[in-house]
């Protein structure tokens, strides 16, 4: 680092980054070193190049320091004069931008590659255009609304078929035999299942003549 | 001379139709609540006992007097008290080995269950309903990518979650914010939740569907309202077991806590649920024996129902631990991930490095190490412990929509889980409300004055219409906490009145010697000395003494207060209900239990002027 005097660590400028390699990428994780803080400051450098007036941006402009174990570390970038660092907010604004870049180039993610102080843009929810659960309701209320109409139906029409029935037997005294009697608060209708018209306690007219 | 009466194609159709009603949420919601509260495995030992001691003999009962009077509630229990005079002997019912003559002396009726349980059953269609109106909500929301509620929404500006989802969990602001829109109080009502307004008319429909054609519709949906649910249990069973940290729960809930058995809360709650879990009172038990052949054995049907109702609650709430211990075993997780996260980052050290096993090791050597950074950071440091996860117990909605669901999330393949869930939910829920419809309608189709008038298909779709305009009460933005009233207050004290009148009635009015021969003579079988045991005297009293607990309880608390949902706390406050919700509970709980009396009384009056105008005639 050159210009020590000119960066302190935790100036308003600098800001802490954070990784959690092996939280990412459990038995694929990689090694943090020497090398893979030349691609940071490269993302970065690269970030602030998309910046109007930033685009001279070189790597050797973005100062890394104070890295730990953990991995986290501290940047700022410098202006290419290099006697001041640049502006927090300009920075925040180019990481912000290019938030999945610089996250896909080491495989983390937001949660995974902290920015302190930059907080990431979330993904808005994709919402279709109508909700899915109208379309569900709409499918089975329907199915449910012609069932209902169809049973109805069917009944309204068994009721017809059975008031028509009787009408052209046009006995009065059929209209007795259609009503199933109670005796002894048990209905007859067990005892004949066509209706109870023909009472099997008494003889018929064939048997009541011995045959011969 | 009447129409033949409808009945059940095969006994099948009647062991179902009692199952699937008896069967429902409160065997998968509350009876694994139950079971956590009071010690466990131990829980088991007061509920089996109350299970024969109440549950058997009690069933038995209400089956043998639908079966023996063929009548919904209201005509069966006047037919057990015949009037005198002038009213006539009831339709299609006298007491067979008995002349007219001797049924025209007996008492008078002076009890009238019949129509308070008609009351109640109304009361209970009217909110019930809406349960599966909401289960119906989740299931469709089930199919979308990611769940809905396992994400919260972004706040306006998209730097961050909603406030309110962030104080509370996604899965509570779901059921809270999305779901119920709930008020911060039941004075504020809001206005009626259209989205909710339709589940509710779905959910009606699918009801009125069911039950249009009477016992001929109602008879083969049965066969899946029963059914179903165990095969949705049976996989969730399989599905839980193999979960990671499924042992967590299940041990946690089958170690028995036996100082539990000495506690009488365990024993009046083990009572409480037998009686509620069955449906006894309501008369929907009434209804559907009275569908039977009069040959039927209701006394193996009764068995059979009460022990298959309460070997599900045991079942069901197998799964519900296995669940719990998941959920729990997770949350203890995530806990500690929070916690290393934490230390990690203060003390820059190597990430993978802290891990739970070495996790109070390198907290010692910090504390020592850096006592100063340490002590700064201590006060964030949570206690992470799986006892106090598992000791969350929930019972009801919250149960259902608020930690099943969280649970659910967490599985792999979540929308099929759930899916498989809220139709099991649809499936109990509906189960029930075939059983409260019938209890209604049965005594209206049975009466001569409306069903002349109106055909059943008519009948039933009136009623059905009636519950759906009222409960869209309980689609506005205070509707749950009319719902929780009408949850806790309209069927619980009417109903153990109801059932000990019934006891009463049958016991001594009617005579529990005729009550047996009349038995013997329909079904063929000799009542066993167990069950009189039982009706005489072991139910009332325990009846009895439910009855005292909970109207001592209800006195001595005072005020009633009622859970309330802050949105800017993002938890559950407690507050007291306002004056005219007391009078609205008040009135809930009266007007079931005062039609016994006053009906008493009302035919009394009417005997005693047909009375004072017989002597001229003669």
């Amino acid at each position: 680092m050159s210009l020590k005097e000119n960066f302190k660590p935790y100036g308003e400028n600098a800001f802490k980054v954070r990784l959690s390699i092996r939280t990412a990428l459990g038995d694929n994780a990689y090694a943090w070193d020497t090398n893979e803080e030349y691609l940071f400051k490269a993302m970065v450098a690269f970030s602030m190049r998309k910046v109007p007036n930033r685009e001279t941006t070189e790597i050797s402009h973005v100062l890394v320091c104070n890295v730990t174990q953990r991995v986290s570390f501290w940047f700022v970038v410098t202006d290419p004069l290099k006697n001041h660092t640049l502006p927090a907010v300009e920075v925040q604004t180019a990481i912000r931008m290019n938030r999945n870049r610089i996250n896909g180039a080491f495989f983390l993610n937001d949660q995974t590659l902290e920015f302190l102080k930059i907080p990431s843009t979330l993904a808005p929810p994709t919402d279709p255009s109508v909700p899915i659960w109208i379309i569900i309701f709409g499918v089975i209320f329907c199915i449910v609304i012609v069932a209902v109409m169809l049973l109805i139906l069917s009944g309204i029409r068994q009721r017809r078929r059975m008031s028509k029935g009787p009408t052209e037997v046009d006995d009065s005294e059929d209209k007795c035999e259609n009503t199933i009697t109670i005796e002894n608060g048990i209905p007859c209708d067990p005892l004949d299942t066509k209706g109870g018209h023909i009472n099997d306690a008494f003889m018929t007219e064939d048997e009541r003549l011995t045959p011969l | 001379m009447e129409k033949a009466r409808p009945l059940w194609a095969n006994p099948l159709q009647f062991v179902f139709a009692c199952i699937s009603y008896a069967v429902g949420l409160g065997n998968v919601w509350r009876f694994p609540y139950l079971c956590q509260m009071y010690g466990g495995g131990s829980f088991l030992v007061p509920y089996i006992i109350m299970l024969v001691v109440e549950g058997m003999p009690l069933l038995y009962l209400e089956l043998a007097v639908g079966q023996r009077m063929r009548q919904g509630s209201i005509g069966a229990w006047r037919t057990i008290s015949p009037y005198l005079g002038g009213v006539g002997l009831p339709v299609g019912g006298r007491n067979f080995g008995q002349p007219l003559a001797t049924v025209s002396s007996a008492q008078p009726s002076r009890l009238q269950p019949g129509l308070a349980s008609v009351v109640v059953s109304f009361f209970l269609s009217t909110y019930y309903n809406i349960i599966n109106a909401w289960a119906f909500w989740y299931l469709f929301h089930s199919f979308q990518d990611p769940l809905p509620w396992s994400v919260c929404p972004l706040n306006s500006n998209r730097t961050g979650y909603d406030e309110e989802c962030e104080k509370a969990s996604s899965t509570q602001y779901f059921w809270y914010r999305k779901t119920l829109n709930i008020s911060p109080s039941i004075q504020d009502s809001g206005g009626v939740q259209w989205e909710q307004g339709l589940c509710l008319l779905l959910a009606w429909l699918v009801v009125y569907l069911c039950i249009l054609r009477g016992t001929e519709s109602t008879g083969k949906v049965v066969y899946f309202t029963a059914l179903l649910p165990y095969c949705v249990l049976i996989i969730y069973l399989v599905r839980g077991l193999t979960l990671h940290g499924a042992t967590n729960g299940l041990a946690y809930m089958f170690t028995p806590k036996l100082e539990q058995l000495a506690n009488p809360k365990a024993w009046i709650n083990a009572a409480t649920q037998i009686f509620f879990s069955l449906g006894l009172g309501f008369g929907s038990l009434i209804a559907f024996a009275s569908y039977n052949q009069p040959s039927t054995d209701c006394q193996k049907h009764a068995i059979i129902v009460s022990l298959i109702n309460s070997s599900t609650s045991i079942f069901a709430s197998v799964v519900t631990f296995s669940i719990y211990g998941f959920k729990a075993t997770f949350n203890y997780e995530s806990c500690l991930n929070k916690v290393i996260l934490l230390l990690t980052n203060s003390f820059d050290l190597e990430d993978g490095f802290l891990t739970a096993s070495n996790l109070e090791q390198v907290k010692g050597y910090l504390a020592s190490a850096f006592p100063g950074k340490y002590s700064e950071v201590l006060p964030q440091i949570r206690n992470c412990s799986l006892e106090s996860e598992l000791a969350t117990a929930v019972q009801g909605t919250g149960l259902s929509f608020i930690v099943y669901t969280e649970a659910i999330k967490n599985m792999a393949a979540s929308q099929l889980w759930s899916v498989l869930y809220f139709f099991m939910l649809l499936m109990l829920g509906i189960g029930s409300m075939l059983g409260n419809t019938a209890a209604i309608l049965t005594p209206l189709t049975d009466s001569k004055v409306i069903s002349s008038h109106l055909p059943k298909e008519a009948i039933s779709g009136l009623v059905c219409l009636v519950n759906c305009v009222i409960g869209l009460v309980f689609t506005m933005e205070a509707g749950n906490y009319w719902f929780d009233i009408f949850n806790d207050y309209a069927a619980t004290l009417p109903l153990l009145l109801i059932v000990l009148v019934e006891i009463v009635a049958v016991c001594y009015v009617f005579g529990l010697r005729r009550f047996e021969s009349d038995l013997k003579a329909m079904t063929g079988r000799t009542l066993n000395w167990y069950w009189k045991a039982m009706w005489a005297g072991v139910s009332p009293l325990l009846i009895i003494s439910l009855f005292v607990f909970y109207l001592s309880d209800y006195i001595l608390t005072g005020t009633l207060q009622y859970q309330a949902w802050d949105a800017s706390q993002g938890q559950l406050v407690t507050k007291d209900y306002p004056l005219y919700a007391l009078a609205i509970i008040g009135l809930l709980v009266a007007s079931s239990t005062m039609c016994i009396p006053l009906v008493a009384l009302g035919t009394f009056i009417v005997r005693c002027l047909k009375r004072g105008d017989t002597p001229p005639v003669a």
